[in-house]
């Protein structure tokens, strides 16, 4: 298999409006005889969904949830960026091209950054228009903040609550799509299997998991939309039900996974306090923009923080970094942090924090300054720790966040399974190695409104005259016979531990060998052992109730299922890459002052793994990176 | 420290419904509520029982999922969270914890603590949007909004859309909800155009889905996890009055 990832030929500039004035229409009187499935209601489900309906195609959307509004969008806080220069303070489409390409450390394609940025502009004419009220300077004109790895403001946000307002644009515009007919909404259904015909994708089988059914859904086109996969380290900031399974189940039938090992590790997120624990939760980047991180210079430190005097404080970011400081990427501000605790100098009851200081913002701008940017995220802090961020400086620890890696896509989106499309967190495309913030509510939304009705169109003209697959077709009966068994085969183990136990073992052997840094040892260890909790979990697993039955138990397994074998890919893919780049951080590849040492030579594409069959091993497809237009440079923020 | 928990199960809504009670040890103070619950159905699932079916998903207090009503509040002892939110730090040792879903007719149960709250989004489909399709809107900073008004924008939009003001409401009114929303999309210059169309659809689809009435008892602010003001109310009535004169 050759991938080709289809970039248009021309200057950087014009490769989008190029393929654009190119693509393959389909009549307005054509588009309500094709249907598509798009399974996800986040920003970038919710926004293809609405944007494709408002075209005039049939669309079905899935989501897990009981409502489409509560998609994990909804928890993102501290903005979107968007090179509209409205600060003019030297922004641009291409400036925000080359930050993202290069805090995605060069393992991104130039041609999809490039039209992530381009289309950012469009992004906040089309929320503003859909009302989400964003914040304003006092002459009516929108404002902007700055986040980690740039050094222009970039970026725009309404309160610590930016993704719940563009989520619920996307979820308004979807909703006057249901209203109008032209999207049926399937809520609590969770997709299980792809369903292929002649070798495209056609349908899938989703489970009611309010009544525990299975049912046959068939379209001309499939879209996956169904976020990360970082809730496989079971600690994580995202949502008790995120989950990998519908990629996975997407790769299983043939759509390779890129790069699954490069997740971003947040480093502001809430530190864990006990084994009980469900989540970490995020405190946005933002916060960054007026608080200082710091860990004190004595080891063993038991003083109060406030009564540390400065010069014993260790101010690492602005050390290490001087030119960015407390606004260094999340790649390397979680790798500093796990330094400076690691080495002993960890804060908080665990050590395992270092602190967030707001004392000299709220003594130069006032606390009620404070209080509008960040008010909602100081009281979220209070509510969840009892402490008052306003007298004391928050405690803060890295936790997996943000999965870079994903489907493979080309430029059209589209995975390798014709007609099956990877939109939003689900591919890999943007983002590269890192991730920088406020970048993922942009590829969300810019891939859903944008990208999608596009591609999706260009692909669907061949599909008219195509014969359509009715779900009582034998591609149906065996995919549903084939869930069907794998469901069986979970509920009758009848063992002695709960789905939680496994994922939570998981998290851990991944957190330590998978996470912020890695060994080839470690990594081969992880293996081995996620081989060892593969077969406990299917020797040992126990699951109440029935499976024809709203049955939380076994959704969850169902998810753990696939996540043992994601695990697996993502140490491979790990192992396989023997260099540091971005968030994959090889302890065997680095400068001598403890920074990634990448490996152009070598290593200077992207890892698409196919599915070899249970118990093999993982086929590798590179797609390699060519840079036309930038020269490749060490990623440096000091 | 040590709960007594009486927790209504209720298989469907036509079963009859009933408190259980289970008793819990080695709770820790810092866990959240949910993570208490968490570790009632673990132990649950090992004694081969099936455990407590309940909503929950970001467990950060914006996704709106999670819904109970603890000791007769919505919510629990504390205003202005949302479950997810609630820690055991704020129950004595040895407490007994009732534990009941949302009770509202518009909001039938489906299992347990679990309700359907699909009214809602039936309620956002009659008219809870701006008619803005992709691709057609000009340029951001051609509107022009003030700060106040942004930011008063954004304080009804904050609603998550849980149903506490709902369930909190002696008459089970979705007026908090519904006004949140006509105020939010009426305090916007883009929102206006629409603005006389969308509370009157808006209005008579959350009547005909059976919510009470408001008789301005103000228990929903009360209450809300996001603090939506019941001047939004009153928002919406006069939206409501003017939209009836004009029509």
């Amino acid at each position: 298999m050759t991938l080709d990832a289809k970039i248009p030929e021309g200057p950087l500039e014009k490769k989008w409006s190029r393929y654009k004035d190119h693509a393959k229409l389909v009549n307005p009187a054509n588009r309500k005889k094709l249907s598509i499935i798009i399974v996800g209601t986040g920003l970038a489900g919710a926004s293809a969904a609405a944007s494709m309906a408002e075209q005039g195609y049939q669309v079905q959307s899935f989501c897990f949830q009981d409502s489409a509004r509560r998609a994990h969008s909804v928890a993102a806080q501290g903005g979107v960026n968007a090179a509209k220069n409205y600060h003019n303070d030297g922004d641009s489409v291409y400036r925000m091209f080359y930050d993202t390409l290069k805090g995605g450390d060069f393992r991104s394609r130039e041609a999809n950054v490039y039209r992530l940025a381009e289309c950012s502009l469009n992004l906040i004419d089309q929320a503003v228009a859909q009302g989400v009220p964003f914040a304003r300077e006092y002459g009516g004109y929108l404002s902007n903040r700055s986040f980690g790895g740039v050094q222009v403001s970039r970026t725009f946000y309404a309160r610590g609550q930016t993704g719940q307002q563009l989520l619920l644009g996307a979820y308004q515009s979807l909703m006057r799509q249901v209203s109008l007919g032209k999207v049926h909404l399937y809520s609590r259904y969770e997709m299980l299997d792809l369903v292929l015909a002649d070798g495209k994708a056609k349908g899938i089988i989703a489970r009611n998991l309010d009544t525990g059914v299975l049912e046959r859904f068939a379209a001309d086109a499939v879209v996956i939309a169904t976020g990360g996969f970082g809730k496989i380290y079971y600690l994580s900031t995202l949502a008790m039900g995120c989950n990998g399974s519908a990629i996975w189940r997407a790769h299983r039938r043939g759509a390779l996974m890129a790069s699954p090992s490069w997740t971003q590790i947040h480093p502001t997120c809430l530190p864990q306090s006990g084994s009980y624990q469900s989540k970490l939760t995020l405190m946005s980047e933002s916060l960054r923009n007026d608080g200082r991180i710091w860990v004190p210079k004595l080891e063993n430190e038991t003083r109060e923080p406030n009564l540390i005097p400065e010069q014993e404080r260790d101010y690492y970011l602005e050390r290490r970094y001087p030119s960015f400081g407390n606004l260094a990427p999340r790649d390397i501000s979680s790798r500093a942090a796990k330094e400076r605790i690691d080495a002993g100098f960890g804060v908080g009851p665990q050590k395992n924090a270092v602190y967030l200081d707001f004392s000299k913002a709220i003594n130069e701008q006032g606390k009620d300054k404070i209080t509008e940017k960040y008010g909602n995220l100081f009281s979220m802090y209070k509510k969840i720790t009892a402490d008052d961020a306003y007298q004391i400086p928050m405690k803060i620890s890295p936790a997996a966040h943000f999965s870079m890696g994903g489907l493979w896509v080309d430029y059209e989106l589209m995975t390798t399974i014709r007609g099956l499309f990877a939109i939003g967190e689900a591919n890999f495309a943007d983002h590269g190695a890192n991730r920088l913030g406020a970048n993922s509510l942009l590829q969300a939304c810019v891939d859903g409104y944008f990208i999608l009705p596009y591609t999706l169109a260009n692909y669907l003209s061949g599909e008219l005259k195509s014969a359509k697959v009715g779900i009582d077709s034998p591609v149906f009966e065996e995919a549903e016979r084939d869930v069907r068994n794998r469901i069986d085969r979970l509920v009758h183990i009848k063992g002695s531990q709960t789905a939680d136990f496994f994922h939570k073992e998981l998290g851990k052997l991944l957190y330590d060998k998978c996470g912020l840094s890695r060994t080839a040892a470690g990594l081969q260890e992880a293996i081995d052992g996620i081989a060892n909790l593969k077969s406990a979990f299917y020797r040992d697993l126990l699951i109440p109730g029935e499976a024809g039955d709203m049955n939380a138990e076994l959704e969850k397994a169902g998810r753990v299922a696939d996540y043992l074998e994601i695990a697996s890919l993502m140490c491979f893919d790990a192992l396989k890459r023997n260099e540091s780049c971005g968030a994959h951080f090889r302890e065997e590849y680095q400068t001598p002052d403890g920074e990634a040492l990448r490996d152009d030579e070598n290593f200077c594409y992207v890892s698409a793994w196919e599915w070899p069959g249970d118990d093999k091993e993982p086929i590798l497809h590179p797609e390699h990176l060519e840079f036309e237009f930038i020269k490749l440079s060490v990623r440096s923020y000091s | 420290m040590k709960v007594h928990l009486k927790i209504w199960r209720q298989k469907d809504a036509a079963s009859k419904g009933r408190l259980v009670d289970y008793d819990l040890d080695q709770v820790d103070t810092h866990m959240s509520f949910l993570e208490m619950i968490d570790t009632l159905n673990e132990k649950l699932v090992l004694k081969g029982e099936v455990p407590v079916e309940f909503d929950h998903d970001c467990r950060e207090g914006i996704c709106g999922m999670c819904a109970m009503t603890i000791n007769g509040e919505v919510n629990g002892p504390v205003a202005g969270l949302t479950v997810c939110q609630l820690h055991m730090r704020e129950f004595k040792d040895n407490s007994t914890i009732y534990i009941e879903p949302f009770r509202a007719n518009a909001f039938p149960l489906k299992r347990d603590l679990k309700v359907d709250r699909s009214a809602f989004d039936r309620i956002i489909q009659a008219g809870g949007y701006i008619s803005a399709s992709t691709g057609q809107p000009t340029e951001a900073n051609t509107i022009l909004i003030s700060h106040d008004q942004a930011e008063s924008a954004f304080d009804s939009a904050a609603c998550i859309g849980c149903g506490a003001c709902v369930a909190t409401c002696k008459n089970s009114s979705a007026a908090l909800f519904t006004s949140a929303k006509i105020s939010h999309l009426a305090k916007v210059p883009q929102g206006r155009e629409e603005a006389q169309k969308r509370v009157l659809k808006m209005v008579a689809q959350m009547d005909a889905e059976g919510f009470g009435h408001c008789s301005n008892t103000e228990a929903c602010e009360a209450r809300c996890p996001q603090g939506i003001s019941v001047l939004n109310i009153a928002q919406m009535n006069w939206e409501y009055n003017k939209a009836l004169v004009l029509r």
